[in-house]
């Protein structure tokens, strides 16, 4: 039996499962907020073309508005001022096995649920790593923090000094960049970088050094608890826009069992 | 005295909702122009140029010497009710469900004697003084009140079906982001509204007005997004069939013209709420108003719209904004003639700077949200089209009126090079 025969196969009998990491495009769900003056991240948007009506008698259908960043999304190096100039930056240019790949997920949720502004540190990294070994070059990593079941205000948790959410500190994701050498770097909050991460230096390091190194974001994940620390593959292919910064994506992950 | 009006018993479900009829619409060009002066409150009369004699009602040339210069002025309306009667019914629908209805002669202090509607206040044989309303069909009929004002003469059946008082009414305010809303909400419920709505998109992100509207009694925060249609059918499917009169003041400002952008990224928010979210409430909730003007004390009874007075002639430092603002009052004028035949009303209340981040850096004066509020709730008791709210707006106003190419001259001065 070929490999792919036998993973349809696998799929089929549910030893192999599909998890959608996902969440819906909904006119509702949070977008990053900045500063007023500057611009921002459109909402998604769904307007009626016809539905089985005088405008079109037999078919229904929408027109959408929504940004690169909107929703579950993929940010490419071209987002960042620091991969500007990185070859196959935008979402158009990756190679294609970029988008399919091994993922491994550490398990933050305890300490994001006590603090809002939990960091994800080399430590921490380092702890994870001796239960679970080393992380291989090439990997997804992926934040769990169970932020994906918090719903309206708490989501982005906005007060008057910014929002408050957990994410990895500068040192953390330089780690994860130059020891590891990894794909990318995936989140259940809106950004990769943690809610105050305008405050680090640099500003925003999980942006600036992933995308900088050429390395990728996933944002706004959901049911990264229902994935093993290791051994599951994630399945992130961004829609092909031309010189697109990133793209809202129905992020997939196959686990085994 | 006027009885005060009583708080209305909810609807037998079982009962037809009444069909809303009007008032004779028709009217010589002429008298258009009593039409506009009573959209703005005024009571104007024609004056001959030549002679000064003041007529009513309006010709197309002076009843003392043939001179066709006739001018519209501001008169006094004070007069003396000369005769009186109460018509017990009438061959017009709009007068037969309403009878009885007060009518009478009264001798205008300024010379003619008019025909017109009397408030039930008023006393056989004494002075009383005119006001220039606008009907259910918007046109303008002259009503006659008393001197001396009493407590509860807006609650006289005639007066109130010739205004949009918020009394026993429920109000829908759209925007609980905007600084003037509170305020709103406040005037409103004093001047008797029995609720007040109050949509709030985004709620997911704290906004500074959430305290104070929280604490409020009688109001209520529902989600309504402006620029989210499936948001704005969703409240209209909810509260549409008890909105009686609905508030827009969601608005997108960001200062600049055409050349400080670099983008369409803004303007694009600009006409998705000033123009594009007014024309989803309407389609949403237009219909159901429309159905529900003769829905009883608490019948729908107006659409107000919170313009910006650079909607007559663009200011280019907040350049795409008045250009929203000119599209949100053209489609204004649009709803008006869709509206016109239920006697929904459209008031559009314009204003200048207002008291807010973006218009920090001019100077005063800027329009409070107590003085929106207050022209807000004033327009509606005097069941206005116009309303032209602080200083700067009704000069805006009267510029526009003298002279448009004037104005826009003005309004676009160069500044000399370095």
């Amino acid at each position: 039996m070929s490999t792919l025969h036998s993973l349809a196969t696998d799929i089929a009998l549910g030893n192999v499962k599909i998890i959608d990491l996902t969440h819906t495009l909904d006119p509702n769900f949070p977008v990053i907020i900045l500063p007023p003056e500057f611009g921002q991240c459109a909402r998604f948007r769904m307007e009626e073309i016809s539905a089985y009506d005088h405008r079109g008698p037999a078919w229904k259908w929408h027109n959408l508005t929504l940004s690169e960043h909107t929703g579950t999304h993929f940010d490419a190096p071209s987002h960042w001022i620091s991969g500007r100039d990185v070859p196959n930056g935008s979402v158009d240019e990756i190679p294609l096995d970029a988008f399919v790949g091994p993922v491994v997920v550490i398990d933050c949720s305890e300490g994001a649920a006590r603090n809002d502004d939990f960091e994800l540190t080399v430590e921490a990294i380092e702890n994870w790593e001796a239960k679970h070994g080393k992380i291989p070059a090439g990997t997804w990593v992926l934040m769990r923090t169970d932020w994906s079941k918090r719903s309206g205000a708490a989501y982005l948790n906005m007060r008057e000094d910014g929002p408050h959410s957990p994410g990895p500190n500068p040192e953390a994701i330089q780690f994860l960049i130059n020891e590891r050498n990894i794909r990318g770097f995936g989140t259940e909050t809106v950004g990769t970088d943690a809610g105050q991460g305008a405050h680090y230096v640099p500003p925003y390091p999980a942006h600036y050094f992933l995308h900088g190194a050429g390395k990728y974001g996933l944002q706004c994940l959901a049911n990264l608890d229902q994935l093993p620390p290791t051994g599951a593959i994630l399945l992130a292919a961004p829609l092909k826009i031309k010189s697109g910064t990133g793209s809202p994506l129905r992020v997939l992950a196959m686990i085994e069992g | 005295m006027t009885e005060p009006l009583a708080f209305p018993p909810k609807k037998d479900p079982q009962k037809r909702s009444v069909t809303p009829t009007r008032p004779p619409e028709a009217r010589s060009r002429a008298s258009l122009a009593l039409t506009a002066a009573a959209a703005e409150g005024r009571f104007a009369l024609q004056v001959c140029d030549e002679c000064e004699t003041v007529q009513y009602p309006p010709r197309d040339a002076c009843v003392n010497c043939i001179g066709t210069d006739l001018c519209w002025n501001d008169v006094s309306p004070k007069g003396h009710l000369l005769a009186e009667t109460t018509v017990q019914t009438s061959t017009k629908l709009f007068f037969r469900e309403r009878a009885p209805w007060r009518m009478g002669s009264v001798k205008l202090d300024v010379g003619p004697v008019i025909l017109c509607h009397i408030h039930g206040d008023c006393a056989r044989d004494s002075a009383v003084r005119v006001l220039n309303r606008l009907d259910k069909s918007g046109q303008a009929v002259l009503i006659a009140i008393p001197l001396e004002r009493s407590d509860h003469m807006d609650d006289d059946p005639q007066l109130r079906a010739l205004s949009a008082h918020p009394k026993h009414r429920r109000i829908l305010i759209t925007d609980a982001w905007n600084p003037n809303t509170p305020a709103l909400a406040h005037a409103l419920l004093n001047a008797g509204a029995a609720t007040v709505f109050i949509g709030e998109a985004e709620s997911w992100r704290p906004h500074p007005n959430r305290d104070a509207l929280a604490k409020m009694a009688n109001v209520e925060v529902l989600p309504l997004d402006v620029t989210d249609t499936s948001s704005v059918q969703k409240l209209a499917g909810e509260i549409g069939g008890k909105t009686d009169i609905l508030i827009n003041n969601a608005r997108f400002l960001r200062p600049g013209g055409v050349l400080s952008r670099s983008d369409t990224g803004f303007a694009r928010d600009e006409m998705e709420v000033n123009y594009l979210g007014l024309m989803r409430l309407a389609q949403a909730f237009g219909p159901g108003m429309c159905a529900r003007t003769a829905d009883g004390i608490n019948s729908a009874a107006a659409w107000v719209n919170i313009l910006s007075a650079y909607a007559l002639s663009n200011t280019p430092e907040y350049g795409c904004f008045s250009a929203s603002n000119a599209a949100a009052y053209s489609l204004s004028q649009s709803l008006r003639g869709e509206f016109r035949s239920s006697g929904l009303r459209v008031m559009n209340v314009f204003v200048g700077p207002t008291e807010d981040d973006w218009h920090a850096p001019l100077p005063p004066p800027k329009v409070l949200p107590q003085s929106l509020a207050r022209s807000v709730v004033d327009g509606l008791s005097d069941g206005l089209e116009d309303v032209w709210c602080g200083d700067i707006a009704k000069d805006i106003c009267d510029r526009w009126r003298q002279n448009a190419k004037v104005l826009e001259r003005e309004m676009t001065f160069g500044s000399d090079g370095a």
